[in-house]
């Protein structure tokens, strides 16, 4: 090492900030203090409190506490994030990334609904009251059926369908070799067009010269263009554009079995998330939904004193009959099926669980 | 001057009555008759304002326009949302503290410094607190970096749509910080061996976390109080927030309240659900912390069209990489046909914006521009349909692809995407 270097090393030791011995500044946090604020939770269990909770306690307070913003069915209202359905999309051209669809470890529920939820009353929940809600949401997602308690016993047994969905950083080998080419200067293409133009979609906010030009030259058909560019925009993290249902897949169902008292008693189980809006029987009445009574192999949009989406109205008209192959195909994707449906439930993902409801509706209707 | 133009505006002024400016006799510049901007105005007669009208200044009122702007049918309410620095208007490399976009997850915390405390626990030989008073007796460094969103031009993957530099790319701002290197912090409170990983989480309403690998915390990690020399504002994390150069803005924790060191990622939900990149093949990419370089020209761009016609253009932008600096950038005015290396001028450190200009002689014609980055390891700046072919449509984070700005004969420039 050369003179120059040793004393260069010796400068830049005596002017480095970074000082080895600790200053000792600040004061110990006692075991009390770590326990107000260290809240975290990790997949392994590291931080996950005492506690449990049920799916039917955690519907309760998911309906007063977190339905306004996520649904009744944890479809999202308006662009609140969505917490369940969307399996099996995460390859399409619209992905729904659901707890149940994307999220890897129950423990970042958990920790998240503890640390974060609800939305401007943080840190308001007991831990049995997350156990419940994150037990609800485990059932909105079909993992766990309605008699199922979460707790800090069970807790690490839980696991989300998609966990293993995600991999490293890969970037650098997939990506850098072709990134890190010289790249071509002159002559580089014989020639160029416009693909894709953003006025067009015209989704710029505020008074951009586009918007105004827009405004004026499309004053009559501004509102259908503006619920379309919403539709078309990509969105941000928090934000997953409407109509993200996946498409339908046709759901080849034999002909409806002759009435199975077994049945029909788990179809009147699958009911249950029904009932939020539909009732069904002698005293039902309209609600959310219309009365389902003669539902099965009756014709579409028929409940007197309901009002129905614009598009089952069409449907209707078109003499839509709710066969059995009809409702089998709306209850597993009702978006799918029916664009524009006011039914907000995600869907029924169990083929299994379709066929009882029918055979139940089938049956509480005589 | 030439002879012409030295005997024009005597015959002129003679045969007016008035005192004009040269004007119309010299090819290439505009002809005007007398410009009613040269007059006696009000503010050449009457006083101004004394000091300490506005005790701490604001721009002038005729730069209003120059503020953030939000997306609003981006996200359900604003409180948890974001909006966007106004780069078409600004220059040099530097983002005024004002401008400088906000991302909350629920809102900004207003946080007095007197009843904020920063927590060290879990695997380090001392359990720590430390008062804002105690973290000012830490030695102190200053340091220039950027701070880009992940989710910065993430709109923009299924194709052009936001029309405006500001939308496009506004994700971003760069400003000096002063703070305390984070490994200071981390051997006051002497991490464990077996300590990998470092939870960072605020104290606003959200309770924002993200875990960080130990090697980046020791590394050039800092816990900064200024930014551009004053207190950060309260939108920027006020009193303390934490700076991770090049890496993606979600993990510079504001309002920071705790660091927890463990042996193990925490998987929280802003790097499971949000904050990972979904793949075509419905496969996401997680931990992706590193922004790669990119580069954009801020003007002329949709909000900052060419208003002067044919003749000297000044095109400008911002370059950025979170892996080193930008020794270069090349610039096409014909949509990739021909590229030209850029004029690259101000500072140039690691992780910060650095500015680029090509002035050129404008036709009048239509341009479609683009930029492209080169930064110090020799990435260079891909396509939008290069990152496409390898990462599909729906990653919505890290989308780093050239922009192309059609520019008309009129000189307005939208936003496009070419062959």
């Amino acid at each position: 090492m050369s003179r120059f270097l040793k004393l260069a090393l010796l400068a830049s030791t005596m002017a480095s900030p970074l000082a080895a011995e600790p200053l000792g500044l600040g004061r110990t946090a006692t075991p009390e203090e770590v326990s107000v604020w260290d809240i975290d939770v990790r997949p392994d269990g590291l931080g996950l409190p005492e506690g449990s909770g049920d799916v039917m306690t955690g519907d309760g307070i998911y309906t007063e506490k977190c339905s306004a913003c996520h649904g009744v069915f944890g479809e999202g209202t308006g662009r609140w994030p969505v917490l369940a359905g969307g399996q099996g999309s995460l390859s399409n051209a619209r992905p729904v990334k659901t707890i149940g669809s994307y999220w890897p470890y129950l423990s970042t529920v958990y920790d998240y609904i503890n640390r974060a939820m609800p939305f401007g009353d943080a840190q308001s929940l007991t831990d049995d009251e997350v156990y419940a809600i994150t037990a609800y949401l485990l059932y909105l997602n079909n993992e766990v059926d309605e008699d199922f308690v979460l707790s800090s016993d069970n807790f690490n047994e839980a696991r989300l369908p998609n966990e293993d969905g995600f991999k490293p950083d890969d970037r650098e080998e997939v990506e850098f070799a072709a990134f890190k080419e010289e790249p071509c200067m002159t002559d580089c293409k014989p020639s160029v067009e416009i693909t894709m133009r953003a006025a067009v979609l015209d989704v710029t906010p505020e008074e951009t010269a586009a918007k105004e030009a827009a405004a004026k030259a499309e004053a009559e058909t501004a509102a259908p263009a503006t619920e379309e560019a919403a539709s078309e925009a990509t969105t941000t993290e928090e934000a997953p554009a409407p109509e993200a249902a996946p498409e339908a897949a046709p759901v080849e169902v034999a002909e409806a079995p002759a009435a199975d008292p077994a049945l029909i008693k788990a179809g009147e189980k699958a009911f249950r998330k029904c009932k939020s809006c539909h009732q069904i029987g002698a005293k039902a009445k309209n609600r959310v939904g219309p009365v389902l009574n003669g539902i099965v192999d009756g014709p579409a949009g028929a409940v007197e004193g309901f009002r129905y989406s614009k598009a089952l109205e069409a449907a209707a008209e078109d003499g839509l009959v709710w066969s059995h192959d009809a409702l089998t195909s709306f209850l597993g994707d009702p978006k799918g099926y029916m664009k524009g449906t006011k039914m907000s439930f995600p869907g029924v993902r169990k083929e299994e669980d379709i066929e009882a409801l029918i055979a139940y509706l089938r049956d509480a209707s005589e | 001057m030439t002879d012409d133009n030295h005997n024009g505006p005597s015959r002129r002024a003679f045969l007016t009555g008035a005192g004009a400016v040269a004007a119309g006799t010299l090819a290439g510049r505009a002809g005007a008759e007398t410009d009613p901007a040269i007059a006696i105005k009000p503010w050449m007669q009457e006083l101004g304002d004394g000091v300490d009208v506005s005790p701490y200044g604001m721009p002038s009122p005729y730069e209003a326009d120059i503020k953030r702007r939000t997306v609003e049918w981006l996200t359900a309410d604003p409180v948890s949302s974001i909006n966007f620095t106004p780069i078409h208007a600004l220059d040099g490399t530097i983002t005024p503290n004002g401008v400088c976009f906000e991302r909350h997850h629920s809102g900004v915390a207003k946080v007095d410094p007197a009843e904020h405390r920063l927590m060290i626990n879990g695997l380090v030989d001392r359990e720590l607190v430390f008062t804002m008073e105690d973290l000012m007796r830490f030695p102190r460094e200053n340091h220039v970096y950027f701070l880009e969103c992940a989710a910065n031009s993430g709109m923009e993957w299924r194709g052009s749509q936001l029309n405006g530099v500001q939308f496009t790319h506004g994700m971003i701002h760069n400003v000096q910080y002063t703070g305390i290197p984070l490994r200071l912090l981390l051997e006051e409170a002497g991490v464990q061996t077996e300590g990998k990983w470092l939870l960072a989480e605020g104290a606003d309403a959200a309770g924002m976390s993200r875990s960080i690998p130990m090697e980046k915390a020791l590394d050039d990690c800092l816990i900064a109080f200024k930014m551009n020399g004053e207190a950060l504002r309260p939108e920027q994390g006020y009193p303390v927030r934490l700076v991770v150069p090049g890496w993606e803005g979600n993990m510079w924790v504001k309002w920071l309240r705790r660091l927890e060191v463990g042996d193990q990622p925490w998987h929280h939900r802003e790097e499971t659900s949000k904050y990972t990149d979904l793949l075509a093949d419905g496969v996401a990419r997680r931990f992706t912390w590193e922004m790669d370089a990119k580069s954009v020209i801020t003007s002329p761009s949709p909000q900052a069209p060419i208003t002067h016609g044919a003749g000297p253009t000044v095109l400008t932008g911002l370059a950025w990489s979170g892996r080193g600096t930008i020794p270069r950038v090349d610039v096409t005015l014909d949509g990739g046909i021909t590229w030209h290396e850029a004029r690259m001028d101000g500072p140039s450190t690691p992780k910060a914006l650095h500015r680029f200009y090509y002035d050129f002689e404008w036709d009048g014609k239509p341009l479609l521009l683009q930029s492209r980055a080169h930064d110090s390891t020799g990435y260079v700046q891909p396509t939008k349909n290069a990152l496409r072919a390898i990462r599909g449509e729906n990653s919505i984070y890290h989308n780093n692809g050239i922009q192309t700005w059609a520019v008309d004969a009129d000189g307005k420039a939208e936003n496009v995407e070419i062959s």
